[in-house]
């Protein structure tokens, strides 16, 4: 029996499947494995940076950050592999680090100071963008070897491949549903997103947790910057512009309340791939332009705000308040 | 917008004047804004000249109250907006609907200096920026979404939107009415401040010398106590988002009108994040209930001011934004109210571990 607060997902899940069908019957080439495994090649920088929005979201939070921090992470990869000399495996864990150290800092801002996380990501995104081009102003392409594996290898199922890009996504995806399920961690970061006073009341280490999530959060934007890297194999201060809204539209659409405490990690992952499977329909349709993804990402938005809206009005009548799960 | 108890700042001893100077709300955006200009002073004195040249006034403080007009503009619909404990993230696509739709209008038309189809054109982008207000106004109130979300649906929607009515194109239009509202002078200034001020006097009138001010602000502080107390607080809530929609259609004509094209992918880019910060820095507080007009406008000009600044100093272009972002941090520092009582408490108490544990959750 399917549950009330999977109805969300589930309804996410659906539309993927129905959007899918229908683009099955009606383009030749659209129903095969390979078109499945594009949405994931071409989708994984986003599914790693929305897993990582997914958490600050819950906790109650937002991160703005995230689209710029991609940019800077391909910016510094680029620039110290091409110019500085280092060797791939050194570039990965600092760029990593980087990301992390990013997030950690503006999570004690957020809950030491008690500034509006929507100010302090701003700054961060800005701040972020802006170090890109104190880096160089041009692109810096990339013809490391490392890289440039990571970007031609296909790893092969049968007639069909993914690159490691997808294994990188996916075991990420894996990790995030398992810690937001599975651990303290992830219920400490349920309750704050349900009421940080009732979690500091219950003993819960807000502090703590608050700030890992934005760190976590700046890891997987530093993450998502590198599978970006791989996947442009180039450094630019205006890769990934508007990133945050995506990654943020993902998790809305893959049934997370903007207002903290309600949400699945699978269900971003759902979110992503329609985000993938639109811009695949588009692609197919030839006659569309490319705006029109943001307009139906825009409809969808909306279509799924209100249906969460109509969730909680009917339980707030039933219970008298605001059903949250953790 | 608190002027009205300036008389009383004169009197009383020195000291008290002092401290009700620090503590008014204007007191650390001007004197934020007076160190940029203080610095442009001492850094380049030729900041401050202003020459007239063919009955035009030129100089660097016309350029920023040129080029700042747009962002103070949408600052004073977003103030509005954020009193009502709001958010409005849609403002900058609602300014490249609005130069589209009037770019592509006047586009079409046969004789495209006509000042007919210029106006109607104007009326007509102005419509639909009071409508999509109204769409905002409509979530938010009546659905009762949070605004930071009801907002970014048209964020997101909105620039496919703007592609849409230009068809993905770029319009480039050669109407010197059009031109004129972004580009063309009246008694020596900039057409674009008179804009400003027009908007900022209307605002002003309405909120301060009627009470539509004090509805906002009670809306802000509580929507349901205020419908309570005989407020249609759901109608504030439209009307303060069709006004902002309205800033953001007006801004949107200065910039297109600037540039004589309209541009649905780079219009008014990230100009709702300016006029937030700009909003904060003039005190307005993001949770809502009290609102400062003048603030907004000062905070705007900080802004325009530290972005011609970083100019005229020589740093490149591009790094305005990590100079932006420092700022942004220093502002919302220096008004956290915890981060000030933690440097105070620094000098003041001795600090036990288990005071340093109830202050830290506190």
């Amino acid at each position: 029996m399917l549950k009330r607060q999977h109805l969300p997902v589930a309804a996410t899940i659906a539309l993927f499947v129905l959007m899918f069908m229908m683009g099955s019957f009606r383009y030749t080439g659209f129903f095969s494995l390979q078109v499945l495994f594009n949405l994931l090649i071409d989708n994984a920088f986003l599914l790693i940076v929305a897993i990582g929005m997914t958490f600050v979201i819950v906790s109650g939070g937002i991160d703005l950050s995230v689209g710029s921090m991609v940019a800077l992470t391909t910016m510094m990869s680029a620039a110290l592999l091409q110019q500085g000399g280092w060797p791939a495996w050194a570039v990965i864990p600092f760029v990593l680090a980087v990301g992390a150290l990013f997030g950690a800092a503006m999570g004690a801002l957020i809950h030491y100071f008690k500034i509006q996380p929507f100010i302090v990501t701003l700054a961060g995104m800005f701040l972020a963008r802006g170090l890109c081009y104190v880096i160089s102003i041009n692109t810096i392409t990339i013809n490391n070897g490392f890289y440039t594996d990571m970007a031609q290898t296909k790893i092969r199922f049968g007639d069909n491949f993914v690159s490691p890009s997808v294994i990188i996504a996916l075991v990420v995806l894996a990790l995030a549903i398992y810690i937001a399920h599975y651990t303290r961690f992830g219920r400490t970061t349920y309750a704050i997103g349900g009421s940080e006073q009732s979690a500091l009341l219950m003993g819960l280490p807000v502090a703590r947790t608050k700030i890992m999530v934005y760190m976590f959060s700046g890891f997987c934007s530093a993450l998502g910057g590198v599978v970006f890297t791989f996947y442009m194999l180039s450094g630019y201060g205006l890769h990934a512009v508007g990133l945050e809204l995506d990654a943020i539209a993902a998790a809305v659409i893959g049934g997370t309340l903007l207002t903290g405490g309600v949400g699945y990690v699978f269900g971003t992952f759902a979110g992503v791939m329609i985000y993938g499977v639109i811009q695949t329909l588009i692609v197919f349709q030839g006659t569309l332009s490319s705006w029109w993804t943001r307009i139906i990402i825009g409809v969808l938005l909306f279509a799924f705000i209100v249906l969460q809206r109509l969730f909680t009005m009917r339980s707030d009548r039933k219970t008298g308040s605001v059903e949250k799960m953790a | 917008m608190t002027t009205d108890s300036k008389g009383r700042y004169s009197s009383g001893s020195h000291s008290s004047w002092l401290n009700r100077a620090y503590k008014h709300h204007l007191f650390w955006p001007l004197a934020l804004w007076l160190a940029l200009l203080l610095f442009n002073l001492f850094y380049s004195p030729s900041f401050f000249k202003i020459v007239v040249r063919e009955g035009h006034l030129y100089g660097s403080l016309i350029d920023i109250l040129n080029f700042g007009a747009p962002l103070m503009i949408v600052a004073v619909g977003m103030t509005t907006v954020i009193a009502t404990r709001g958010i409005d993230l849609s403002v900058g696509s609602v300014v490249a609907i609005a130069g589209a739709l009037a770019c592509q209008m006047i586009s079409k038309g046969s004789d495209q200096s006509a000042v007919s189809l210029v106006l109607y054109a104007v009326v007509m982008a102005l419509v639909l920026s009071l409508v999509l207000g109204l769409w905002n106004g409509l979530l938010v109130s009546i659905t009762g979404i949070q605004p930071i979300i009801a907002t970014l649906i048209l964020m997101v929607a909105g620039r496919g939107i703007a592609q849409l009515i230009t068809d993905g194109q770029i319009i480039t239009v050669s109407s010197t009415p059009y031109q004129y509202i972004g580009a063309g002078s009246l008694a020596g200034l900039p057409f674009s401040i008179f804009l400003v001020a027009l908007v900022f006097a209307i605002s002003a009138l309405l909120t301060r010398r009627t009470a539509l001010g004090l509805y906002i602000e009670s809306v802000g502080c509580n929507p349901e106590a205020s419908r309570l107390a005989g407020i249609r607080a759901k109608t504030v809530m439209i009307i303060v988002y069709m006004f902002c929609g309205l800033c953001a259609g007006v801004a949107g004509l200065i910039l297109s009108g600037n540039v004589a094209s309209a541009d649905g992918n780079n219009a008014g880019l990230w100009i709702e994040l300016d006029a937030i910060l700009a909003v904060v820095i003039g005190g307005t507080s993001l949770t809502g209930g009290r609102f400062y007009l003048t603030g907004t406008i000062v905070g705007a000009l900080m802004i325009q001011t530290l972005t011609t600044t970083i100019y005229s100093v020589g740093v490149r272009p591009e790094v305005t934004l990590v100079v932006k972002a420092v700022v942004v941090l220093a502002v919302c520092l220096i008004q956290s109210e915890s981060f000030r009582k933690a440097i105070i408490s620094r000098w003041r108490t001795r600090r036990y571990p288990a005071e340093r544990e109830v202050t830290r959750h506190a």
